[in-house]
């Protein structure tokens, strides 16, 4: 249940529902709890619920971070390399 | 940006394994989440880290800690006539003395499979003759979807709709953990999407109060690479804080809605969690405004008994970090997800499954 994968919004209807799409395949769900979600908005399903909506910008910002520590790292030499 | 495919990167990933290995010391972390105790086995994450961080599994796996004898109060439900027990899969396939679920909606056929409590509500409205009973599981993540359902039949007027709920709640069973001596946490990998929810300052007490380093974290590969090096970076700073790694999906204030939903619906109870024991505080039950759909209410099930744990099942330890599934002598010998002797091997999020399903990987 908590193995909830990114879902994208493909449509909103009346009543909090949505049309999502996980790997290609559409299903029903409520986004009562997020009504800030809109059509082409990355959600996060539990149990037919989105609970949460991702944001573009903060995972830019994680990818980005990932990017420098991979640098950062291949720029200092690890202690074991030294002699 | 499809959020997946970029967390897994492997180039970006062997960067981070240089900095923990860099940032390398004696500590064991625990991974809270059910979830990312799939992840770590099914990328061989461990395999990636040098061995002295040692990642232990914890008890947030719903299906897993969900006492035996409240799945046979749902059991005894489904014997009843004129009832209609709706559950998601996973709980299904747990054994109890008196069989699974599954069994029963093979035989009777009066279980009924749901991916969402919505289905349960429309099974109500559809088939008014039936009393449908929805047997509510899940922490955090689930239980908003409950508390809107039961608020959806409280306002249709949907007498037939019952609740059976074990819901559970994070945080106070992770003071019992940090407290436990056998477990021994050093830090934690908070579950990314239980704090959707609350929020990551829910878990303030264990920085400020145990001293121990928090990190709540994304499902994806990168994520948990990324969080075991934040934690090692806070511990070797020693300075121990929560820190939110899953800043595209978690807010610091959580989700308002659904916490509003949650207090509405239901009341704070002390609950029976497999492994843990009783902890106060850490079950819901259904607050009196809602008692017309509480399922415990509706019927008397105080003659189901507490049962024992399965002769061999380590389910308990293993739910508390102190035994890895290996150390069960039934593990893939007479205990395997085909025929599973305790609940750590049913769920895809409990540790003996996600041990066996990547064994060789
Ligand atoms: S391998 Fe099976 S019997 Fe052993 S602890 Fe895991 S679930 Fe229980």
């Amino acid at each position: 249940m908590c193995l909830a994968i990114p879902a994208k919004v493909i449509s909103v209807e009346p009543g909090g529902l949505a049309m999502i799409e996980i790997e290609g395949v559409r299903h029903k769900a409520s986004v009562e709890l997020v009504p800030e979600a809109e059509v082409g908005s990355y959600v996060i399903v539990h149990a037919g619920f989105a609970i949460s909506v991702l944001d573009q910008e903060e995972a830019q910002g994680t990818l980005k971070l990932f990017q420098e520590m991979a640098e950062m790292a291949a720029e200092t030499p690890h202690v074991g390399d030294i002699g | 940006m499809k959020f997946i495919s970029e967390f897994r990167e492997g180039a970006l990933g062997s960067g981070l394994v240089r900095r923990i290995e860099r940032l390398s010391r004696p500590i064991r972390i625990m991974e809270v989440c059910g979830g990312h105790t799939h992840v770590i086995c099914r990328y061989g994450i461990r395999d990636l880290l040098p061995p002295d961080i040692q990642l232990i599994h914890g008890p947030g796996c719903p299906v897993c800690v969900i006492p035996q004898h409240e799945i046979e109060k749902a059991i005894e439900l489904s014997t009843r006539p004129g009832i209609l027990l709706c559950c998601f899969g996973d709980v299904m396939r747990v054994p109890t003395r008196r069989g699974t679920l599954f069994s029963l909606a093979r035989g009777r056929g009066s279980v009924k499979m749901v991916y969402s409590p919505l289905e349960a509500i429309e099974m109500a409205a559809a088939l008014p003759d039936k009393e449908i009973v929805f047997f509510a599981i899940g922490f955090e993540t689930t239980a908003p979807s409950t508390a809107l359902a039961l608020k959806r039949a409280s306002s249709q007027g949907l007498a037939n709709f019952k609740v059976l709920s074990t819901h559970f709640i994070i945080p106070p069973a992770l003071r019992v953990l940090v407290k436990d001596s056998s477990s021994r946490i050093g830090a934690f990998i908070a579950p990314g999407h239980v704090t959707t929810i609350i929020g990551p300052d829910a878990y303030c007490f264990l920085a400020d109060e145990y001293n121990r380093p928090v990190v709540v974290t994304g499902f994806e590969p990168l994520d948990l690479l990324q969080a075991i090096m934040l934690i090692l970076q806070q511990a070797a700073e020693g300075k121990p804080r929560v820190e939110n790694q899953y800043t595209r999906a978690v807010r610091v204030q959580g989700n308002r809605r659904a916490l509003e939903a949650m207090d509405e619906v239901f009341e704070i109870r002390p609950a029976i969690w497999r492994g843990l024991g009783l902890i106060p505080g850490t079950g819901l039950g259904i607050a009196p405004a809602f008692a017309p759909w509480d399922a415990e209410k509706a019927w008397d099930l105080s003659q189901v008994e507490p049962a024992p744990e399965p002769p061999g099942c380590l389910c308990g330890d293993v739910l508390k970090g102190v035994s890895q599934p290996k150390d069960c002598s039934l593990f893939a010998v007479s205990c395997t997800p085909d025929s599973p002797v305790g609940p750590c091997m049913v769920s895809p999020e409990g540790a003996c499954a996600a041990h066996y399903r990547y064994r060789g990987a």
